[in-house]
């Protein structure tokens, strides 16, 4: 059965007509081409598929595209200023390379938004806690993990 | 021109698109009137098929087509090869029964391949797929590599008598036998080295695209090597010209080894693209990735090592069995041996080694090279008996080692290899002073006021990198030559783009290599691009495995620039009026010693693009070179980890207080990278080692078939690590450099366990050591 969700992405009003077992994810990445939201298991665990959700760190594999009906999502493409400039906390992912494939990173970053809202000045184990369900196979997580803290007091900052 | 920009470091230039979103991952590439596929997989572990009916799936909605083994077979579809040849003790050839894309009366393990299955969409062809009633006459299955052999086993294979592929040896098994015979101590362990699942968190995507305009194919895959997997997949599956084929690999979301392969689905895509003459589109879900793509380890090992009465190390016997799953994956042959048994002196100046090796078929998911691939298996024999022979004769682990240490290069090991340097005494020393080996008994005492266990383990592991010197890998078995290429393209406005046959998953070749050409040419770092992952630009590639990127491709890069500067000086020296021989170039700029005269690197391009002013008789226009290169020797990167535990004996949780990581890379591009490169090895070591651990039941059910179940370590599981380098600069390529990518997964394994059984007061104990098996150990020993 085709129903129709509308929602806002990024600033934008969006509609797609899917199937009602058509994943959140699956409209981002296949009707609206925000290719940065990425699917890295089938069992809710990674959090590569990390969106925020009216401005709450959501994975978007484990909703159902009608369940965002009405929703204010923003993806890691929206994240960064309309010049290019990277939010704060991408720009310490970058200076703590807290990342090497990339492939988490997108969920990486949209959890660490999240979380440091709440954790200005979060300590090692907070941080840790926190990457509970965001999986990395790369980087082993040290430099996620300093990345994160950094970022976090450079929002605090408003920088 | 500023600081040298080898050896600093420099953010990475791919982190942009990365953090914004904008990487291309090949589940991001979606062509026209695409269509998508699904495969339909065997749910046994072993059995006969009988009939395949598809007729529900060819009414169900959107579907476009079926393939099975049938359909392959009439096509005249080749196996998958495997890419090594290995000779066994008898002098015969290993056995190599056909791998077919698509069963062909038989499946081998859960997740084989039985049909592919096309629609419009994902969920179409999926649904289809559900449709498809496969009448299967279930066989009894084995499981377990330790038991393929036994009498009556059930047999996988006609081609494969007993189930195994070959019995292969190393060193002089009389010459061992003799110095076990006059040692004063023999320490002996039974070693299990658990499987893993590599589990890259991009999981596996290929796009099969066939044009009729020109008879061509595009396959879009996601590759750690996409010429060599065009290479297999045109001359040895499919027989198609390789110029009719371009292979794809962009963005892609790590390796680990598990895409080094030519993989079934590949070639399926690929061919059945041309059948409908649509694009199709097989994206792997991590439930498929699970069950298909290749696992790693699996060795059961008995290993001993003779000593005289002052621990000097004087035979090491080694038996192992390679469990290579239920067909030859690409490369499953060669890391059980050749990277394996070569490994077996590590650091040490042990005169003999003997090393049998089985590989067996058995009812499981093919098995290959994992990070480390047999360096990780080598290693934890040798550590894991280095450290337990230390304890039973009552001498400190450090001081054993440094007793056997090799300290005069170059040396030849009783197992094949020529370390060309090393200083393994001063990662040892280094690795002792960052990880305070001294205020360890403090820290034990206080461990024991709480109630806790605290163990201290050691690993001085070596590996061999770089591969490989194609003529030596040839006469071990490669039926591939493992140099490397690259092309460095000057602009007439002396910007440059390098195109390299290394390819990046994760490593920062953009960088790295950027780093390396901006450096030699005296130019900025923001004037270079690398180019890599696509048969159609780069000229040719081995790719990326085996830590050999910046030492193979590196170095390949090096000598194209080499070619670049030398043909630059002899336009220089045209534009000079000099002679060439007094023309240097130095910081970006061509000079006449002795005088003022000056070219930069860019007037020099320009010239050589618009060549008025130019000498025709003795060059032609244009600068662009490119260069081959085939190592004369592996590379020989080592270090000693550190590893301090605490073990709750209530819950048996163990807990990393400290791990210290000292590495010998030789020279350093990046501190950053490397660090990087370290710190995500480690992880994956310490998951082999705490967390990870693929099992089957005995029908050959994979009962760690998701992250819910296998676990792969998350950021609570590990601490902050304690990394430094040493540096002995390689010998034999011009960079001075050894390669980093799979030292962390080599060494942590063995440092942990070590640290473990320390703890516990244990001789040994099974991987990976969970709460539950570090209980019942230390309950078994109270009993005992």
């Amino acid at each position: 059965m085709a129903v129709k969700v509308s929602l806002k992405v990024n600033g934008k009003s969006v509609s797609a007509e899917v199937e009602e077992r058509t994943l959140l994810v699956t409209v981002i990445r296949e009707h609206l081409r925000l290719t940065g939201t990425h699917v890295g298991c089938d069992t809710a665990q990674c959090g590569a598929c990390t969106v925020s959700m009216n401005g709450k760190a959501v994975k978007s594999c484990s909703m159902l595209a009608m369940q965002a009906e009405g929703a204010d999502v923003m993806t890691i493409e929206g994240v960064a200023k309309p010049d290019g400039t990277l939010h704060p906390m991408q720009a310490a992912f970058k200076e703590h390379h807290g990342l090497q494939c990339g492939f988490c990173t997108p969920g990486m970053v949209m959890n660490a938004i999240d979380f440091a809202k709440s954790h200005p000045n979060p300590s090692e184990s907070e941080i840790r806690e926190a990457l509970e369900g965001n999986l990395c196979r790369c980087t082993g997580y040290h430099n996620i993990v300093k990345a994160i803290g950094a970022g976090a007091k450079a929002m605090a900052a408003g920088k | 021109m500023g600081a040298p920009l080898i050896g600093a470091r420099v953010e990475r230039k791919e982190d942009y698109r990365f953090l914004t979103g904008a990487g291309q991952y090949t589940d991001d590439v979606d062509l026209p009137r695409q269509c998508y596929a699904a495969f339909v997989r065997s749910p046994h572990a072993h059995a006969v098929i009988k009939k395949i009916n598809s007729a529900k799936a060819r009414k169900s909605a959107g579907f476009v087509a079926i393939y099975t083994g049938e359909d392959f077979a009439a096509a005249k579809l080749g196996g998958l090869p495997c890419g090594w040849l290995i000779t066994d003790v008898n002098g015969q050839p290993m056995k190599e029964p056909p791998h077919p894309c698509l069963a062909q009366g038989k499946v081998r393990y859960v997740g084989d391949q039985v049909a592919i299955v096309v629609a419009e969409t994902i969920d179409q062809a999926r649904d289809a797929a559900e449709l498809v009633e496969v009448d299967y006459e279930v066989l009894t299955a084995v499981v377990d590599g330790s038991k393929a052999t036994a009498k009556g086993a059930p047999q996988l294979h006609e081609a494969a008598p007993n189930n195994t592929c070959y019995v292969w040896a190393i060193g002089d098994k009389a010459a061992a036998d003799a110095a076990f015979a006059k040692a004063a101590h023999v320490t002996k362990l039974d070693l299990i080295n658990n499987r893993l699942v590599p589990n890259a968190m991009e999981p596996r995507v290929a796009i099969g695209s066939y044009s009729r305009a020109d008879d061509s194919y595009t396959l879009y895959v996601a590759s750690q090597n996409p010429h060599v997997e065009r290479l297999l997949m045109t001359a040895f599956v499919m027989g198609l010209p390789e110029h009719k084929v371009r292979v794809v690999a962009g963005d892609v979301g790590g390796g680990f080894g598990s895409k080094i392969y030519l993989y079934a689905e590949d070639v399926a895509v690929t061919w059945t693209s041309k059948q409908i003459n649509r694009p199709v589109k097989w994206t792997s879900d991590r439930s498929e990735a699970f069950l298909t793509d290749a696992h790693g380890r699996d060795h059961h090992t008995v290993a001993e090592l003779a000593m005289d009465k002052d621990g000097h190390f004087l035979g090491m016997r080694v038996k192992t069995t390679a469990n290579v799953g239920a067909y030859l994956s690409t490369f499953a042959s060669c890391v059980p041996t050749i990277l394996y048994a070569t490994l077996l002196a590590g650091q040490y100046k042990t005169p003999v080694i003997h090393c049998e090796v089985t590989a067996v078929f058995t009812n499981t998911t093919p098995v290959d090279a994992y990070r480390g691939a047999g360096r990780p298996e080598a290693t934890y024999v040798v550590e894991r008996l280095v450290e337990t022979a230390a304890r039973e004769m009552k001498i400190d682990p450090a001081e054993i080692r440094r007793r056997n240490f090799i300290t005069a290069f170059p040396y030849q090991t009783p197992v094949a290899l020529m370390y060309d340097i090393g200083d393994y005494n001063a990662t040892m020393d280094a690795a002792q002073k960052l990880g305070d080996v001294a205020g360890y008994p403090a820290r034990k005492k206080a461990s024991e006021a709480k109630g806790k266990l605290r163990g201290l383990g050691y690993a001085a592991y070596i590996e061999a990198c770089g591969i490989a010197p194609s003529a030596v890998a040839g006469a071990l078995g490669a039926r591939a030559g493992l140099f490397e290429a690259g092309e460095v393209r000057v602009h007439p406005t002396g910007s440059v783009t390098v195109f390299t046959g290394s390819h990046s998953h994760g490593q920062g070749h953009e960088t790295t290599f950027a780093q390396v050409v901006a450096d030699r040419l005296g130019m900025p770092i923001e004037n270079v691009d690398i180019v890599h992952g696509d048969t159609s630009k780069v000229l040719f590639g081995m790719g990326t495995y085996g830590s050999r990127s910046i030492a193979v491709g590196g170095t390949a890069i090096v000598k194209a620039l080499d070619k670049v500067i030398a043909k630059g000086k002899k336009i220089a020296a045209h534009l000079m009026e000099a002679a060439e021989s007094d023309v240097v170039f130095e910081n970006g700029a061509y000079t006449v010693a002795g005088t003022d005269k000056k070219k930069m690197f860019g007037e020099v391009a320009f010239a050589a693009y618009v060549p008025h002013n130019y000498p025709h008789d003795k060059l032609e226009p244009g600068l662009n070179e490119n260069a081959f290169y085939d190592p004369s020797n592996f590379t020989f990167p080592a270090g000693t980890y550190v590893c301090e535990v605490e073990v709750d004996p209530e819950t048996g949780v163990v807990k990393i207080e400290k791990f210290t990581a000292v590495d010998d890379f030789g020279n350093i591009i990046n501190p950053m990278i490397v660090e990087g490169q370290v710190h995500g090895g480690l992880t994956q070591g310490i998951g082999q080692a705490l967390t990870e651990g693929c099992q089957y039941d005995a029908s050959g059910q994979l009962t760690t078939g998701s992250f819910m179940d296998y676990c792969i370590p998350r950021a609570t599981d590990v601490p902050f690590y304690q990394v430094d380098t040493r540096v002995t600069a390689c010998t034999h390529n011009p960079l001075g450099v050894k390669g980093c990518g799979e030292a962390g997964a080599i060494g942590a394994p063995a440092a942990l366990m070590n640290a473990i059984t320390d703890a516990l007061g244990v001789k040994d104990m099974p991987m990976p050591a969970s709460p539950q098996t570090v209980w019942r150990t230390l309950k078994n020993k109270k009993a005992a």
